[in-house]
């Protein structure tokens, strides 16, 4: 079933397209709050095939982009530390923080591994017994549950010297900051895989308490084209609501089970948010019963150094009310070869994304 | 981040799959999710297969969108 293929076929984006253009009578503004909706947006060069009334911007949804330079310097001064391994997803690798990087870090010998998955990160841990192994938690609902179910089983296997450096974050908080920090979005275009996980619930405060339609989406461009369509729909009617367009994979409860482990592990705690500062309930920390895998409080962090002053607008891009193209720093003094900031880092990244796709052509 | 691609179940045993995409197979964890079986389509993020792929609803999706081209194509041919 390579049913990925039939959401990717040009007869179907014609349609769309031509059905778009006789719906969109007003302006419309859609935010997506998902690093993979980022990508694909930009990669399908969908903002070039839309009719100019409609602006699609980029919201807090690459966990890269967002992560804390205090959870970075953490993350690196545990990879000094004797007898520490870090393990780390990939993206995380680049992003700048007080003059240095993982990568950097790594380059010189620190002790960071790349890992696909927390499960390469545990075995790493039944492999290296004299070592202790920290797994750097990041991401949202999509990827906390299988921390959590990482957790678990360090537990069942008896790795003591497994812990993880938790900056899990969740995505209704940080949508509602959106909102409240004062906005012209007209719907949301809302994450397929993180809703795969919570089903499409979280998002009812939106319509209820602020009139913001939205549509759960997929990642083809297929998905995305009816998503902005089923937005502009909500907007014509006047009757915002949570639709889910990718019914494929997300079904109205989620996946119950993988919630239920998160929350087996995980409390919500409060979370700093590059562009939002702290977002309260934002976060999920480890619960008491398992902070004994919890390096932030077993390996307590550096102290706080003075953010370096930078004219990067990766903040006010991930609010949404500035743009790449608006920050003086995007294509000179900030590039994916040489990045300023979070944003351009990551693949996710409004500024990466938008520097790949657009300023190419 | 959250990137989760769709892959077939080969093989099951002791709480992991096999998983195939394209001509790579992977070696996933089942803990998150209940009742997989060989021959399923799940997405596959982190590691884990995070939500079973549901085929009947991707049909229906493609349907209601094949349909709209079915209702402009009635309406250019009574305008004519």
């Amino acid at each position: 079933m390579d049913i990925s293929k039939e959401f990717r076929e040009r007869g179907r984006v014609d349609i769309l397209l031509r059905q778009i253009r006789q719906e969109a009578t007003e302006k419309y503004i859609f935010m997506e709050v998902c690093g993979g909706h980022t990508t694909a947006i930009h990669s399908y060069g969908i903002p070039g095939l839309l009719p100019g009334s409609i602006n699609l911007i980029s919201g807090p949804g690459c966990p890269v982009c967002v992560t804390s330079e205090s959870f970075l310097d953490h993350a690196i001064a545990l990879s000094a530390m004797p007898g520490i391994l870090v393990a780390t997803f990939g993206d995380l690798l680049r992003v700048p923080g007080g003059g240095t990087s993982l990568e950097k870090e790594k380059a010189a010998g620190a002790s960071i591994i790349v890992v696909y998955s927390i499960n390469e990160a545990l075995d790493l841990a039944a492999k290296n017994k004299d070592k202790m192994v920290v797994f750097l938690a990041i991401g949202f609902e999509t990827t906390a549950p299988g921390t959590a179910a990482g957790v678990l089983d360090a537990g069942k296997r008896g790795l003591a010297n497994f812990f993880i450096l938790s900056a899990h974050k969740i995505m209704p908080p940080a949508m509602r900051a959106v909102v409240e920090g004062g906005t012209n979005v007209n719907g949301f275009i809302c994450p397929g895989h993180v809703s795969a996980i919570t089903g499409s619930g979280i998002y009812g405060f939106l319509p209820d308490d602020f009139g913001i339609g939205c549509v759960i989406s997929g990642f083809e461009p297929v998905d995305i084209l009816q998503s902005v369509l089923m937005l502009i729909r909500q907007v014509n009617r006047k009757d915002p609501g949570v639709e889910v367009q990718y019914t494929r994979a997300v079904r109205p409860e989620g996946n119950p089970k993988a919630m239920n482990i998160m929350k087996q592990v995980f409390k919500v705690s409060d979370q700093w948010w590059r562009g939002f500062g702290t977002i309260p309930g934002s976060g999920l920390q480890l619960k008491p019963e398992y902070e004994k895998s919890d390096a932030g409080k077993v390996f307590p962090a550096p102290p706080q150094r003075q953010p370096v002053e930078s004219l990067c607008m990766c903040g006010s891009i991930l609010r949404g009310t500035h743009t790449p193209a608006d920050c003086p720093l995007f294509g000179t003094g900030c590039t994916p070869a040489d990045p300023a900031g979070a944003c351009m880092v990551s693949a996710e990244g409004a500024c990466h994304a938008f520097h790949k796709y657009t300023m190419s052509l | 981040m959250c990137l989760s691609i769709p892959v077939r179940i080969v093989t099951i045993e002791g709480g992991f799959a096999t998983v195939s995409f394209g001509e790579n197979t992977y070696r996933a964890s089942l803990q998150l999710l209940e009742g997989m079986k060989p021959g399923d389509y799940v997405l596959l993020h982190a590691g884990f297969a995070i939500q079973k792929l549901d085929r009947q609803e991707a049909e229906e999706t493609l349907r209601l969108i094949d349909e709209m081209q079915d209702l402009s194509d009635g309406k250019s041919g009574s305008d004519q």
